[in-house]
C-alpha cells in the first residue's frame, strides 16, 4: 500500500509542478513551420515571428512604421547622404557570452552580402563598406543614398548573430542560431516545436516576464483555434476571419486587428511573355480598365475575408502615409466598363485566372469571376500547386495571377520588385524606364516628401497601365488568452516579447 | 523453403532500388522548381542560382540520382534543403512517433476487429452478423480527416476533454502522450478494424467447421468455450500475420490524419515535403518506408507460412 | 487504402467459378439484406448523378453575396456554403464527380492492371520476375504520396486526380490477376486448349478472363470506394476537383476552415462520402460472400 500511495502522491505533485511553471511558458501556434534560423538565409515570413524573439537587429519599428532604435541607440545620416553612422548600445552581449561591438556589426553585415545562398545581398547592395569607428560606433558607406535602408536594419538585415558562433557553425549555423536577443535557442523539433529561453543577459531584461516560449506550427487553422481555446496555447498567429466573431464572443479569448503593410491583388501579363500580346486582357490598357471596374472591392473584401481587410487600390494601404492621393481608389462601375470594352473592340473577352490552391486565393477568384461577369468577361479559373505556379509566373506562361505579397516595412519594398525593369519579382512583364527613374528617385531621396512626389506620379501612371490590379490589405488576426497583456499591434505583423505579460 | 526465403530476402534489393528510382523519378516530374521554392517570397536569382548548384539541379538526372544514391549507400541520406535539418535525424525524430501511432491504432483495431468477427461469425447471418458488418465498414467508410476535424470539436473544443494537437512524448508525460494520440490512433484503427474483422470473421467460419471443433462440441464441452478455446486460437493466427501486413500500410498511411491532428510524425513530414519540393525528404522517407514495409510482408509471409504448411508449393 | 492492399489476398480467396453458377451467385447475393440495401443506395446516388440537372433545387455555382454561410432553412435545406451557394445542390451535382471519381479510377486501374498481371502470369519467367518487382516497388511506396506527386505532375483536376488514382491504384489488380492466373494456369482445359492450337490471346481472352471475373469483381467493388475516398483526400490536399464545380472532396476542403460557424458545409458532403463508400463497401462485402464457394 506504502509505495503505491507514495507513488500516487508523486504523481499528484507531478502534474502541479508544471502548472507552475506554466505561467512563465508563453505557448504560441504559428500558422506554418518556419525555415532556416538563420536571418541571413531565411526566408519566410513566420520565421520572422519567431526571430523577434531570438534576434535582435539594429533598429526596430512601432506600431506607426516609425523607425525606433533596438541594438543602435541613434542613426545619422552623412551630409551627401551616402554614409549612415550608427551609435550602438553598450554592454549587450551575444547569448554565447561575446560582446556585442562594432566589429561584430561590421561582420554580420558582411556576412549578409557574401555569404553563398545570402537572402540579404539584394536589400544591402548598395552598401559597399563597413568602417569601425569605434566599438559602439559603426559607419556604413554607400554607393548611392539609399532610403531603405533603414527599414532593411529594421528586418533580417540588421539582425545581428555572435562572430564566434557563425563561423564555428558555418553554413549550418541555423541548426542552433546564436543571437542576442530576449530569448536564447533551446532546442527544435521541425514541425513539432521551437524552443526558447530567456536570456538571463539580455540588455532589457526587465521587460522580460517569461522564461520559455514554445513555438508550435498547426497549419490548420481550425485545430490552431481549437489549441488556443482548449487552453494549449497562449496565442495564436492568423486565425480564420470566419472565426472573429466566435473568438471575440468569447470571454476568455482577446482579438487583435492590424492591418497589414503588404497586399493582395492581381499580377497580370503585360510583357513577360508572349501570352501578353495574345490575350486582350494582356495586350490593352482599357481592358484592364474595365476589369478593375467591374470589381467590387468591399465586396470581395466581405465575402473572402469576412470584412477583415481593407480595401486597397496601391501598393501601401489607404492609411499609409505613403499612399498616393491623387490616385483614389475607382468605385465599382459596369456601366463603364462595358463601354470600355465596347471601345476596345472587345465585347467579351476571356482570360484565365491563375491562383494557388489555398482557399483564400481560390475563394478571390470564384469571387472576381462573378463580378466580372457582370461587365463581360469570361474568366477560368486555373487552380495550380504554389509550387508550378512559382515556376509558371517566372516563365510569364500566364495570363493573370492571384498574388499576395507580405509587405516590407518602406514602400520601396513593395513597389520596386514588382514594377521596375527586369526585376525577380515582376512577374507582370512591365518595363517603362520613366517608371524605373521614378522608382530609383523615391530610392535614393531621404525626405519622406520627396518621395511620396514620386511615388505619386508612378500611381498616377499605374492608373494607366494597371499591370498590377491591387485588392486589399489583409488584417492579421491575432487571438489570445485574454490575461495576456501588453501585445504590440505593430503591422509587420510579428509579435514582440518585450511588455509582454501572462498575468 | 529455407531456399525459398533466401530467395525472396535476395529480391528486396532489386525492389528497393526500383523504389529509389520510381521516388526520384516522380520527383523529377513534379512541375515547379525547388532551387525558386527555396528562394523563398524574394527570389532573388543570386540565391536561385545559389541553390540549383547546391542540389546539382544543373547536372543530367542520372548524375543526380547517383549524387544521392551515393550519399545513401553511405548513410547520408542528404538534408532537408528547407531547413538545413539530415534526413536521416528527421526520419530518427519522427519515427517513433508513426510508430507508435501505428501500434497503436493497431491495438484499438485489434480490440474492435477481434471481437467483432467472432460475433460475427458465431451469430452468422443474424442481426448480429449484419451489424457488426456495417459497424466495421463504416470505420472504413469515413473519410479520415473528416473523422479527425469532426473528433477535435467535439473531444477537445466542446467537451474539453482531449488536447486538439501536438504530441508529448511518452517518455516525458504518458499520461498526456496518450491524450494527444488517442484520438488520431482511432480514427486509424476504426478504419483497419473492418479488414480485420472480416478475416476474423472468414477465418473463424472456417475454423468452426472444422473436425476438432466438432468433436469438441461432440465432447459436450461447452458453446464458449468451445468458440474461445479453441477455435479462436487458430482462427487468430491468419488475422496477425494479416496485422502485420497491415502495420505496414498504417506506417505509410496516416499521412492525412496526422495532417489534422498535427502529429509530428512521417506522414506530415511527407506531406509538406512533396508540396515544399523538399526532395531529399521525400526520397529519404519513402526508401525507409518502403524497405519497413517490404520487410514486414516478408516477415508475415514468413509467418503464414509457418502456420500453414498447406500453402508451401 | 489499407482495403485495396488487404482486399487483394481475401479477394484471391474467391475460387474461379465455372459457367452458370453466376445466377446461384445473384441469388446469394439477394439473401443478403446488408449488400442489397448497399446496391439499392449505390443505385440511388447513381440516379442522384444522372438526374441532377431536375433534383437540384438550385444552381450549384450560383453565388449569393447576401447568403453567405447561411444555416439550414426552409429555402437552402442543407444551408450555404462560404459563397452563398445552395450545399443541397452542390451535393447533389458532386455525386458525380465522385461517383466519375471512383469509377473512372478503377476502370483505369482494371485496364492497366489486369493487362500487365496477365502477361506477368501468363509468361512468367524473366518478364513476370521484373513486372513483379516493380509492382512491389509500386506497393511498397504509400498510396496517397504516389497519388499526390502524380497530381501535382499532371497538374490540379479531376481528370488528372482520377489518372492519378488510377495509376496508384492498377498494382492491386497487377497483383490479384497475376496470381489468379497463375492458379488457373495449370487447370487441364487451358492445357487442353493449348494442345488444340489455341493463340495464346485467345486462351488468354475466352478462357482464363471469364475466370478470373469474380475475384476482380470484388476487388473492383472495394476499389471504388476507396477510390471515392482517394479523390475526397487528394481534394482535400487542393489536388482534385478545382473549383467552382463542385466535388464531395472539394466542398470538404473548404469547409474544414468553417467547421465551427458553419458545421453545415462539412456535415453533408461527408455524409455523403459515409454513406457512397458504405454501401460500395457492403456490396463488395457481399458479392465476396456470393462468389467464393467456401461460404456456403
Amino acid at each position: 500500500m506504502k509505495p503505491r500511495s507514495l507513488a500516487l502522491v508523486g504523481a499528484a505533485l507531478l502534474t502541479v509542478v508544471p502548472m507552475f511553471a506554466q505561467a512563465q511558458v508563453l505557448r504560441v501556434g504559428l500558422a506554418e513551420d518556419p525555415d532556416i534560423l538563420d536571418p541571413t538565409l531565411a526566408r519566410t515570413f513566420v520565421g520572422r515571428i519567431v526571430f523577434s524573439a531570438l534576434c535582435d537587429k539594429l533598429l526596430d519599428v512601432d506600431e506607426k512604421m516609425a523607425i525606433i532604435p533596438q541594438l543602435a541607440t541613434s542613426y545619422q545620416w552623412s551630409a551627401d547622404s551616402k554614409s549612415l553612422t550608427l551609435k550602438l548600445r553598450t554592454g549587450v552581449t551575444f547569448h554565447d557570452g561575446e560582446k556585442f561591438d562594432a566589429e561584430a556589426v561590421k561582420f554580420n553585415i558582411e556576412r549578409h552580402k557574401t555569404m553563398a545562398g545570402s537572402n540579404r545581398s539584394g536589400e544591402l547592395r548598395p552598401v559597399t563598406t563597413v568602417d569601425v569607428i569605434d566599438p559602439s560606433t559603426v559607419r556604413l558607406n554607400l554607393s548611392a543614398p539609399f532610403a531603405p535602408l533603414l527599414a532593411a536594419l529594421a528586418d533580417r538585415a540588421g539582425m545581428m548573430v555572435s562572430p564566434k558562433a557563425a563561423k564555428a557553425g558555418g553554413a549550418n549555423f541555423g541548426t542552433a542560431p546564436v543571437c542576442s536577443g530576449a530569448f536564447k535557442f533551446v532546442e527544435r523539433v521541425a514541425q513539432d516545436k521551437i524552443v526558447f529561453e530567456k536570456y538571463a543577459n539580455y540588455w532589457n531584461k526587465d521587460a522580460i516576464h517569461f522564461n520559455r516560449i514554445v513555438y508550435t506550427p498547426i497549419p490548420d487553422a481550425t485545430v490552431r483555434l481549437a489549441n488556443l481555446r482548449s487552453g494549449q496555447l497562449d496565442f495564436i498567429e492568423r486565425a480564420a476571419s470566419s472565426d472573429i466573431v466566435k473568438i471575440a464572443a468569447d470571454p476568455k479569448l482577446k482579438v487583435s486587428k492590424i492591418t497589414e503593410i503588404g497586399y493582395q491583388g492581381i499580377t497580370i501579363n503585360t510583357g513577360k511573355s508572349d501570352k501578353a500580346q495574345a490575350n486582350p486582357l494582356g495586350r490593352d490598357a482599357k481592358v484592364r480598365e474595365a476589369f478593375e471596374l467591374s470589381l467590387d472591392r468591399q465586396g470581395i473584401v466581405q465575402v473572402v475575408m469576412d470584412g477583415e481587410a481593407v480595401a486597397g487600390n496601391q501598393w501601401v494601404a489607404p492609411s499609409s502615409s505613403f499612399y498616393a492621393k491623387n490616385a483614389p481608389m475607382p468605385k465599382r462601375d459596369v456601366a463603364r466598363a462595358k463601354a470600355l470594352l465596347k471601345e476596345a473592340g472587345v465585347t467579351n473577352p476571356s482570360f484565365t485566372l491563375m491562383t494557388a490552391t489555398t482557399s483564400d486565393a481560390q475563394k478571390i477568384a470564384q469571387v472576381v469571376q462573378a463580378m466580372a461577369k457582370e461587365a463581360g468577361f469570361d474568366v477560368k479559373i486555373q487552380s495550380t500547386e504554389f509550387a508550378s505556379s512559382l515556376k509558371l509566373a517566372d516563365q510569364g506562361d500566364f495570363e493573370a495571377y492571384v498574388l499576395a505579397w507580405s509587405g516590407r516595412a518602406d514602400p520601396d519594398g513593395n513597389v520596386y520588385s514588382f514594377l521596375a525593369c527586369k526585376q525577380p519579382l515582376n512577374y507582370s512583364g512591365y518595363c517603362k524606364p520613366e517608371i524605373d527613374s521614378l522608382l530609383n528617385e523615391a530610392r535614393t531621396k531621404l525626405t519622406t516628401a520627396d518621395r511620396i512626389k514620386a511615388y505619386e506620379q508612378v500611381a498616377a501612371q499605374m492608373q494607366k497601365d494597371r499591370p498590377i490590379v491591387y485588392l486589399y490589405h489583409r488584417n492579421w488576426l491575432w487571438a489570445y488568452n485574454s490575461k495576456l497583456t501588453g501585445v504590440r499591434e505593430v503591422p509587420d505583423g510579428l509579435l514582440r516579447v518585450e511588455g509582454l505579460k501572462l498575468n | 523453403m529455407f531456399v525459398y526465403f533466401v530467395r525472396r530476402l535476395a529480391s528486396l534489393v532489386p525492389t528497393l532500388v526500383f523504389v529509389s528510382i520510381l521516388i526520384f523519378g516522380l520527383q523529377q516530374l513534379l512541375p515547379g522548381d525547388p532551387a525558386q521554392m527555396l528562394a523563398g517570397e524574394d527570389q532573388r536569382p543570386e540565391v536561385i542560382e545559389h541553390y540549383r548548384q547546391k542540389l546539382h539541379l544543373d547536372k543530367p538526372i542520372v548524375v543526380q540520382y547517383g549524387y544521392w544514391m551515393g550519399g545513401v549507400l553511405q548513410g547520408d541520406l542528404g538534408e532537408s534543403t528547407r531547413t538545413q535539418l539530415p534526413v536521416l535525424d528527421l526520419i530518427l525524430q519522427k519515427l517513433p512517433v508513426t510508430v507508435e501511432l501505428a501500434l497503436l491504432s493497431m491495438f484499438i483495431a485489434l480490440l474492435i476487429g477481434i471481437p467483432t468477427g467472432v460475433i460475427s461469425a458465431v451469430k452468422r447471418g443474424s442481426a448480429w452478423d449484419h451489424g457488426a458488418t456495417v459497424f466495421a465498414l463504416s470505420g472504413l467508410s469515413m473519410p479520415n480527416f473528416w473523422l479527425g476535424i469532426m473528433m477535435i470539436l467535439l473531444f477537445s473544443v466542446e467537451l474539453g476533454w482531449l488536447p486538439a494537437s501536438g504530441y508529448v512524448s511518452p517518455f516525458e508525460n504518458l499520461g498526456a502522450n496518450i491524450a494527444a494520440m488517442i484520438m488520431p490512433a482511432i480514427v486509424l484503427g476504426t478504419a483497419i478494424s473492418a479488414v480485420l474483422m472480416r478475416h476474423t470473421r472468414s477465418s473463424m467460419l472456417q475454423v468452426l467447421a472444422a473436425d476438432y471443433v466438432r468433436t469438441a462440441r461432440a465432447k459436450g464441452l461447452n458453446e464458449r468455450v468451445v468458440v474461445l478455446k479453441h477455435a479462436l486460437r487458430n482462427a487468430l493466427t491468419p488475422v496477425i500475420t494479416l496485422g502485420a501486413l497491415e502495420l505496414g500500410a498504417l506506417l505509410s498511411g496516416a499521412v492525412l490524419t496526422e495532417q489534422v491532428f498535427t502529429i509530428p510524425g512521417f506522414g506530415k513530414l511527407i506531406i509538406d515535403a512533396v508540396f515544399n519540393r523538399d526532395y531529399a525528404v521525400v526520397q529519404g522517407v519513402v526508401l525507409v518506408t518502403a524497405t519497413a514495409y517490404i520487410l514486414l510482408n516478408l516477415m508475415a509471409d514468413m509467418a503464414y507460412f509457418l502456420f500453414n504448411p498447406r500453402l508451401r508449393h | 487504402m489499407q482495403t485495396l492492399t488487404h482486399a487483394s489476398t481475401a479477394a484471391a480467396g474467391a475460387r474461379p467459378a465455372q459457367a452458370g453458377p453466376w445466377r446461384r451467385a445473384w441469388r446469394k447475393l439477394a439473401r443478403n439484406r446488408i449488400a442489397m440495401l448497399g446496391l439499392a443506395v449505390v443505385l440511388f446516388f447513381i440516379s442522384l448523378a444522372v438526374f441532377a440537372p431536375w433534383i437540384a433545387p438550385h444552381d450549384p455555382l450560383a453565388a449569393g453575396w447576401s447568403t453567405i454561410r447561411k444555416a439550414p432553412s426552409a429555402t437552402h435545406w442543407f444551408g450555404t456554403d462560404d459563397l452563398g451557394r445552395d450545399v443541397l445542390s452542390r451535393v447533389v451535382w458532386g455525386t458525380r464527380a465522385s461517383l466519375m471519381a471512383g469509377v473512372v479510377s478503377v476502370a483505369i486501374s482494371l485496364l492497366l492492371g489486369v493487362v500487365i498481371g496477365m502477361v506477368a502470369g501468363f509468361f512468367g519467367g524473366l518478364v513476370d520476375a521484373l513486372i513483379s518487382r516493380i509492382t512491389d516497388a509500386f506497393l511498397a511506396c504509400p498510396f496517397l504520396i504516389l497519388a499526390i506527386a502524380l497530381a501535382a505532375f499532371l497538374g490540379p483536376s479531376l481528370t488528372n486526380a482520377m489518372i492519378a488514382i488510377g495509376i496508384s491504384a492498377a498494382p492491386i489488380f497487377v497483383r490479384l490477376t497475376r496470381a489468379q492466373v497463375i492458379n488457373v494456369k495449370v487447370e487441364d482445359y487451358i492445357e487442353a486448349a493449348r494442345a488444340v492450337g489455341c493463340s495464346p490471346l485467345r486462351i488468354a481472352v475466352s478462357h482464363i478472363l471469364p475466370n478470373i471475373t469474380a475475384p476482380v469483381i470484388v476487388q473492383s467493388t472495394l476499389a471504388i470506394a476507396a477510390a471515392v475516398i482517394a479523390e475526397a483526400s487528394l481534394s482535400f490536399l487542393g489536388l482534385g476537383q478545382q473549383p467552382p464545380a463542385p466535388s464531395w472532396g472539394s466542398m470538404l476542403n473548404t469547409a474544414k476552415n468553417f467547421m465551427d460557424s458553419a458545421p453545415w458545409m462539412a456535415i453533408w458532403p461527408g455524409l455523403a462520402i459515409f454513406l457512397l463508400v458504405l454501401s460500395f463497401n457492403l456490396l463488395g462485402d457481399g458479392l465476396r460472400d456470393a462468389l467464393d464457394p467456401r461460404h456456403r
